[in-house]
């Protein structure tokens, strides 16, 4: 089967890759791009482990074809912090201790991020509806869910 | 938090790998590549139980992109062998015929072949012309059948352990175990009520949402390097040792950071594996379980049958208590037996105890260590019938517990004497919360349960090195899975009084420091703290040495205050303090680096204690649980990182609850596992929750200098029964097995509501 040729853009970044049409999107940013931050925890887009945005649409990774990105442009963990400063919400993890192993992280910061984008002052029922679709086994969701609402706080008052 | 007594321990700091895991960069075990490398994947048995008559490899060898094929032949046979791994026992002989099958396959998922290829896609192609020719034999899933005279046997020279006289024919009991304190049936005669129940557990998976990876390079000298996503790297060494025939020093591995381990992470699977697969090929191979394979053959908990009987007092002075557990060990023996049986009652001052166990033999997965392995399911049956006695007493649940509760100089059934431990504190802090002095909203019901784990210390190693500007770096070798580089820099910095910014913890590979027991039993912040302690105060010592070679005085007259060198008193002469840093600088005139080490066997681990409640309410049409709140108080000893404490008990409590309400292993009537995958195996998610309210609870451990007690296990102990008495008490119906999931609820709420005649 020949290779083929996709153009898109990664955080900002114009991006040719060649792909097997069979092929996952996680794979090709892991194996082929070097792209290690998101994870594969399950492969069948039930942990979100894999979250990236396609477009500005949430979505697991390992369910999308590589071929799909063709014209489209994604966000990664890697494009979340801007150079040597930490994204809002990657400080309020460390700071509020939301990760213990830290494999989930990834997948929760893309989502927390794409959450807020589209309801930047959600009650915590919101937040938990909003991040079901994230797994994290280490711990209880309690301090990511505050690390996240503490966030949207903040960024609605530097907003104003 | 520890009142002010000291500067950094019970501080909020930042994790040191705080900023690698956020960004994507930090490395787990899939994210280890190698120039080269090839892929491996693994054929796995799709019969519960068969006899392996031959293996046919020659059209997979002979597949384009094939370096390396490889069947249990390629391993060396084990001797009849126990070593220690984690929290469990393993024989050797066991655990080469789990890495890959021998005689038999012993249940779905059994690994029977390997491959290696120069791509993934080539070595799953690979594995599908491997032809196997299996006679299938009948197989047996649950406890209760496998343990019956008629069930089929797996392993033909299994003798039950433990009974007298011993067995001349073989059964998959495994092994009978007794322990006992006073009278059992004197008990009874004093009893004025008595309750009697029996529960069961299904077999949980630990869920670690990292997946099990390795990758492994091997020389043509013998030399062997090894990554791996472990919480006990010198475990994978020593293991893959024995299995390959290689001597350890020629082994050196790596701890990849790990992606969630809770005890399922503490045995060896695809390491043995991929390094006979490069060392056939003369290639690094890389292997990475699937989802699929991770529920299908890496170790889930045993489910099991408890039958508990109390006898207590009217005035709720509990006389006597006997317990009777059957676990499933999994294809091989080695269930936590032991440990579910000592922690049974030990909450309890009981004085007649007799506590029964056995561990049985099936066609699943070899269990492995999750979370203070077997406590949660002896929990289950003995927390679950206090309850009832409670009810039946008509007693407030926390007084009825306060009334038999452990304390400074209970005896055990199990052998020890309590030292100093703090679960009177521990229900006082439930009893004394916000939340159980509140009601439960209208329509709910509230839950109460307690548990208890040993905790563990054991063998560490650890150094501190002095760089020449004066900052430290302490090393020490065990996998960091929930903070715990965190608590180490934080008591070395406390020790040495330098700021936590100036002290840098790095976990080493199994070449580059002394060896360290798993990461397991709750004994990192302990017994590895203890050593980063020792080897601080090595280096203190050190650092006094060179302060009195620079003043011209006697060592002893040097006193280590505030991270500086002082004279001990004014007699000593008058000298300016001398900082690290400065000590550093002139490290080379005053007799070269600075370093200080530790290695010790820690003892005095203190135990651990928890009390939970939850209020939660049944939805009658859909059998669906909805908790409104819970709250986990839990005696930490001294929590060094107080964030990370809270998160193990919070972490711990959902674990739990799943376990009560939705997780199970479910198998089909040819022996295979229907719910392999997320979607199926439903564990908890953010929006099945409420926040979880962690009550630190400190009763300082008085063998450690800090206090420390472990954190992680206990927290998974207490919620199956408290999640199960607030169900049974909301439904007025005593639910006694799990999970409590809807169609389990629905039933039970079907059966006890009246029929309405059809009309």
């Amino acid at each position: 089967m020949s290779k083929m040729h996709i153009t898109t853009t990664i955080n900002g970044e114009p991006t040719e890759f060649l792909c097997d049409p069979s092929q996952s999107l996680l794979d090709v940013l892991r194996d082929n791009l070097g792209l290690t931050g998101s994870k594969e925890g399950c492969g069948s887009g039930d942990c979100g482990a894999c979250s990236i945005t396609l477009d500005d649409r949430l979505v697991c990774s390992c369910l999308v074809l590589a071929p799909e990105a063709e014209g489209k442009k994604m966000e990664t963990v890697e494009g979340l912090a801007q150079g040597e400063h930490l994204h809002p919400l990657q400080k309020k993890f460390v700071e509020f201790a939301a990760l213990q192993c830290g494999i989930c992280t990834p997948g929760f910061l893309v989502a927390s991020k794409a959450l807020l984008a589209k309801n930047p002052n959600p009650t915590e029922t919101e937040v938990r509806f909003g991040l079901a679709g994230n797994l994290c086994r280490c711990t209880g969701y309690d301090k990511i869910i505050r690390a996240v609402m503490e966030v949207a706080a903040e960024m609605r008052g530097a907003a104003r | 938090m520890s009142n002010g007594k000291y500067k950094w321990i019970g501080t909020r700091v930042d994790r040191p790998d705080g900023a690698d895991k956020v960004t994507g960069r930090a490395r787990f075990g899939a994210d280890f590549n190698l120039p080269g490398q090839l892929m491996g994947r693994v054929l796995r048995s799709p019969h519960a139980h068969a006899i392996i008559k031959s293996i046919d490899t020659s059209a997979a060898e002979k597949l384009p992109g094939v370096k390396a094929v490889m069947t249990a032949k390629d391993l060396p046979d084990q001797p009849n062998l126990i070593v220690p791994t984690g929290e469990m026992q393993v024989n050797m002989r066991d655990i080469t015929r789990n890495i890959l099958a021998r005689e038999k396959a012993l249940f779905e998922g059994h690994p029977v072949a390997a491959v290696a290829a120069v791509t993934d896609a080539i070595a799953k192609q690979a594995i599908d012309l491997i032809k196997v020719d299996y006679e299938v034999l009948p197989h047996v899933i649950d406890v209760t059948e496998a343990m019956k005279p008629d069930a089929p046997v797996l392993h033909d020279h299994l003798m039950t352990e433990g009974v007298k006289p011993p067995p001349t024919k073989a059964s998959n009991i495994a092994k009978r175990m007794d322990n006992a304190k006073g009278d059992i049936e004197a008990g009874w005669k004093q009893a004025e009520v008595t309750i009697e129940r029996e529960y069961t557990t299904q077999a949980v998976h630990q869920g670690y949402i990292e997946p099990h990876a390795a990758l492994a390079s091997a020389a043509e000298d013998g030399q062997l390097q090894i990554w791996s996503t472990t919480q006990g790297h010198f475990q994978v060494r020593g293991f893959c040792s024995r299995l390959l025939g290689v001597e350890v020093s020629q082994i050196r591995v790596t701890p990849t950071e790990i992606g969630g381990g809770f005890g399922g992470k503490t045995v060896v699977y695809l390491e043995p594996i991929a390094a006979r697969l490069s060392q056939k090929s003369g290639k690094p191979v890389k292997m990475v379980m699937t989802r699929e394979e991770v529920f299908r053959a890496s170790g889930p908990a045993p489910g099991g049958t408890v039958k508990v009987k109390l006898g207590a007092k009217k005035d709720g002075t509990i006389v006597a208590a006997e317990c009777e557990i059957a676990l499933q060990a999994g294809a091989f023996p080695g269930s936590p037996l032991g440990p579910a049986c000592w922690t049974s009652f030990a909450c309890y001052d009981i004085p007649n105890i007799k506590v029964v166990g056995f561990d049985v033999v099936s066609n699943r997965a070899k269990v492995a260590a999750y979370r203070a392995p077997g406590a949660p399911i002896s929990a289950w049956g003995v927390e679950s019938t206090l309850d009832i006695l409670a009810q039946e007493l008509g007693m407030d649940p926390i007084e009825l517990r306060l009334k038999n509760a452990a304390k400074k100089g209970t005896k055990t059934s199990y052998g020890p004497t309590f030292d100093t431990i703090g679960f009177v504190e521990t229900l006082e802090a439930i009893k004394n919360s916000a939340h159980y002095k509140t009601k439960p909203k209208p329509g709910y019901a509230r839950g109460v349960a307690a548990g208890f784990w040993f905790n563990v210390g054991a063998d560490s190693s650890a150094a501190a090195h002095v760089a020449e500007d004066g900052t430290v770096t302490v090393i020490s070798g065990n996998p960091d899975i929930g903070g715990s580089r965190a608590s180490l820099a934080l008591m070395a910095a406390e020790e040495l009084g330098v700021d936590y910014s100036k002290v840098r913890p790095i976990i080493a590979d199994t070449s580059s420091i002394g060896f360290n027991f798993v990461t397991g039993g709750s004994r990192v912040t302990f017994a590895t703290g203890l050593a980063v302690v020792n080897s601080v105060r090595d280096m203190i010592r050190e650092l006094k040495v060179r302060a009195a070679k620079t003043w011209g005085v006697d060592p002893e007259a040097v006193i280590w205050e505030d991270g500086m060198a002082k004279p001990a008193g004014s007699n000593v002469g008058e000298f300016e303090p001398l900082s690290l840093a400065q000590l550093a600088a002139s490290a080379g005139k005053t007799g070269g680096p600075i370093n200080g080490h530790a290695q010790l066997n820690a003892q005095g681990a203190g135990p651990g204690f928890g009390v939970h409640v939850v209020d939660l309410k049944v939805d009658h049409d859909t059998g669906c649980v909805h908790i409104d709140r819970y709250t986990a108080a839990q005696d930490v000893g001294t929590a060094i990182h107080p964030s990370y404490v809270e998160g193990q008990i919070q972490g711990g409590a959902v674990q739990g609850i799943g376990w009560a309400l939705n997780e199970e292993y479910i198998y089909n009537a040819k022996g295979r596992l229907d719910n392999a995958g997320f979607l199926d195996y439903r564990m908890p998610v953010a929006s099945d929750l409420p926040m979880i309210d962690a009550l630190v609870v400190e009763v300082p451990n008085p063998h450690h200098p800090y206090g420390v007690r472990g954190v992680g296990e206990v927290p998974i102990v207490p919620p199956l029964a408290a999640v199960g008495n607030a169900v049974s008490r909301s439904m007025n119906i005593r639910m006694t097995d799990l999970p409590l999931s809807p169609p389990r609820l629905s039933a039970a709420i079907d059966a006890a509501t009246p029929k309405i005649a059809a009309e």
